[in-house]
């Protein structure tokens, strides 16, 4: 069974010359087929930690492991780490001009299954992807990300998910600035993949509501670059019912805004 | 992709994001009475060099060229030498090929020089090439002219001439090391169809500057594939008159940019008859230090050329830091009565972003920088229209592109 293992992470990132320290130790276990919802205020180094999982070049890691069943995942390279079965779903997915999407997923598919799918199948596979997801099938020939709605860019990180298989799942914030349509289109997406039981998830969420489309086994308040407390599902309804004011006091970041929204 | 864009309507500022580092985009839409693309040369046209001043690089037309590495070809230092450059002709039947002399009446018809180093080639070479497509001939295959530098200095000219109704494509490869200054006549007939395509190939040291004239009779079709990628510095002037209404021109241009070279590729679109149609389309990608791509635009629409029909589009992908585009599109309108006018340049930066977005999803870097370059090329490659070409470009890039990520 595949674990992804987080041990006393600690990263930092360069900004305006100084070196800041953002994630101050975090410790988390993810199993396939649970489902772990993180969530914190704004600030509080959520993305920092999806991306020092991925392995965005920002962001360096000073200390802690991180291992996927049983390999160094600080050791792998960006494109290793995704073959090896980490998918980062991103809460700003980037535009790439001149590549389109069905381009895209083939060659990314190729990499990550390590040969290419059958064509035949392929084109199927996908086009069946695309219509649960509430995809236009001229979704394909657009270029990557470029000039989607925030919804649309959503909804094509889902696709990816769906259709690459990863062992570990993290996403981050999917949940933000969709309309209630729209998250329950790319809820049910997530859950299609978390059905399967071979995937393990990290939802970043800053908001309680995708937790009524995707029920967690474990909730997480991360606060100041750390876990700060855990619990299972109920501990989503006290912060939805007390906020993050709770846990101010414990560092500096922006505590205010609603958590149910 | 962080783009610098020109759109038609937005003149000259760039609009939607900041430009990345070492790139200007610059751009105007003019409604002028009197054309400032002519009178921005610093002298008129003419076949005589010493109708120009040596150039000291403020001008206009060479502020963006490194002088110093012209190799001469600039001064009238650069002396023509035995063996600077082997022409061969491959043509089917039924095309005319021959070599004559300077006197000939057919050289300079399409097009005199409009700076020193076209009049210089003009002034200097020996023999001119002359290629001839009988009117009504339509070839089925492509003429092949390989000009081969062997490492000296040479002047040339060449004429395409194509008879009324007549079809061809004319493929005009470039190799090998040479200092070569060169004037290139198209002249087609009434009804002709002609593609040219004209690869740079050349080593790392070569040193190739020409003006492309082409005068498109009425009805005719011309369309033009320029593809750069080797040399030191290549600079490169395709202009276009008409002859007559009803004509089309379409200007294609490929260039890859490797670090240290320089490529130039100046356009000048004179419409100068009514009723007819351009449509100018350059693409070029950058990488490596010192890599310097310039593209000008000129489009002039003048008084008298009603239902003219243009669009004229520059961009640039640039693939590592330390590469610079300067990109200017101008279009000049003498005249309200157009069926349509637009100009585009847009420079964007392949960014550590989509970098890590590709890699994110296991496509290996390499290939992930193949993926963008292979994109961006792909739809313009596919307007080429002639497929041994469109295959080799295709081969090129890669080359291209394992050898320096
Ligand atoms: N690439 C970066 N450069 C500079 N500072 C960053 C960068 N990424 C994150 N930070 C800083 O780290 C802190 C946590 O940010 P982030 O991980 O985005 O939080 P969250 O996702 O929980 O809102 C913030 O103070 C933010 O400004
Ligand atoms: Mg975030």
């Amino acid at each position: 069974m595949a674990t992804l293992e987080i041990r006393d992470l600690h990263v930092t990132v360069e900004a305006d010359n100084a070196t800041k320290e953002i994630l101050k130790g975090v410790d988390l276990t993810v199993k396939q087929g649970e489902t772990h919802a993180i969530m914190g205020p704004n600030g509080s180094g959520k993305s920092t930690l999806a991306y020092s999982l991925a392995g965005h070049p920002k962001y360096t890691v000073t200390g802690g492991t991180v291992t996927l069943d049983g390999e160094d995942v600080l050791e792998m390279s960006v494109d290793e780490r995704a073959r090896a079965g980490l998918f980062l779903a991103m809460q700003y997915p980037v535009e790439v001009p001149g590549v389109s999407v069905s381009n895209f997923l083939r060659t990314s598919a190729t990499a990550v299954r390590g040969e290419a799918p059958k064509l035949r199948t392929w084109v199927k596979e996908v086009k069946e992807a695309m219509e649960r997801l509430n995809m236009d099938a001229s979704f394909a020939e657009r270029n990557v990300n470029e000039g989607f709605s925030g919804g649309e860019k959503k909804r094509h990180e889902i696709l990816q998910l769906e259709l690459l298989r990863p062992k570990v799942a993290i996403l981050d914030e999917t949940d933000s600035g969709l309309d209630v349509d729209a998250l329950r289109i790319v809820s049910e997406g997530v859950n299609r993949v978390r059905e399967t039981g071979e995937v393990g998830t990290l939802l970043i969420t800053h908001y309680t509501r995708i937790l009524r489309y995707i029920k967690p086994d474990f909730v997480h308040v991360f606060s100041g670059g750390r876990i700060v407390e855990s619990g299972g599902a109920e501990l989503a309804d006290k912060l939805e019912n007390e906020g993050y004011e709770a846990y101010a006091k414990l560092d500096g970041a922006d505590t205010k805004g609603g958590v149910s929204a | 992709m962080a783009e610098a864009q020109n759109s038609p309507t937005s003149g000259i500022a760039p609009a939607g994001g900041r430009p990345p580092v070492g790139s200007t985009t610059a751009g105007q839409i003019a409604v002028a009475a009197e054309s400032t693309v002519a009178t921005r040369m610093s002298a008129p046209p003419s076949f005589d060099v010493a109708d120009f001043p040596v150039p000291h690089g403020r001008e206009e037309e060479w502020r963006f060229t490194p002088l110093e590495r012209l190799r001469g070809l600039h001064d009238g230092t650069a002396v023509a030498t035995g063996e600077g450059v082997k022409v061969a002709v491959e043509a089917p039947e039924g095309v005319l090929v021959e070599l004559v002399d300077r006197d000939d009446a057919r050289l300079g018809r399409a097009g005199a020089p409009v700076d020193r180093v076209a009049a210089q080639a003009y002034s200097a070479f020996e023999k001119a090439g002359v290629v001839t497509v009988p009117k009504e001939t339509v070839l089925t295959e492509p003429i092949r002219i390989t000009v081969h530098g062997e490492g000296g200095v040479s002047y040339g000219h060449q004429v395409v001439e194509l008879g009324a109704f007549a079809e061809a494509v004319v493929v005009i490869d470039h190799t090998g090391d040479a200092v070569l200054a060169a004037n290139v006549d198209y002249v087609l007939g009434d009804g002709a169809k002609l593609t040219v395509v004209s690869v740079q190939d050349w080593d790392d040291k070569a040193v190739h500057v020409a003006q492309h004239n082409a005068l498109v009779g009425r009805d005719a079709t011309f369309k033009s594939v320029v593809v750069t990628f080797g040399g030191d510095l290549v600079r490169l002037h395709p202009r276009v008159t008409y002859a007559g209404p009803g004509a089309e021109a379409e200007l294609f241009g490929l260039y890859f940019t490797d670090a240290g070279q320089h490529q130039e590729h100046r356009l000048l679109v004179d419409h100068n008859v009514p009723h007819c149609k351009s449509n100018v389309v350059y693409k070029g990608a950058l990488q490596g230090e010192a890599a310097h791509a310039v593209w000008i635009g000129d489009v002039l629409i003048e008084a008298k050329a009603e239902g003219t029909d243009t669009y004229e589009m520059n961009r640039n992908l640039v693939l590592t830091d330390g590469a610079r585009v300067d990109s200017v599109p101008n279009l000049e309108i003498e005249t309200g009565e157009i069926v349509g006018a637009g100009h585009a340049s847009a420079t964007g930066r392949f960014d550590d972003e989509q970098l890590f977005y590709l890699m994110a999803r296991g496509i290996p870097a390499d290939e992930a920088r193949r993926l963008v370059v292979r994109g961006f090329f792909a739809e313009l490659v596919q307007q080429i229209g002639v497929d041994d070409i469109e295959e080799r470009l295709l081969a090129r890039i890669e080359t291209e592109l394992k050898a320096t990520v």
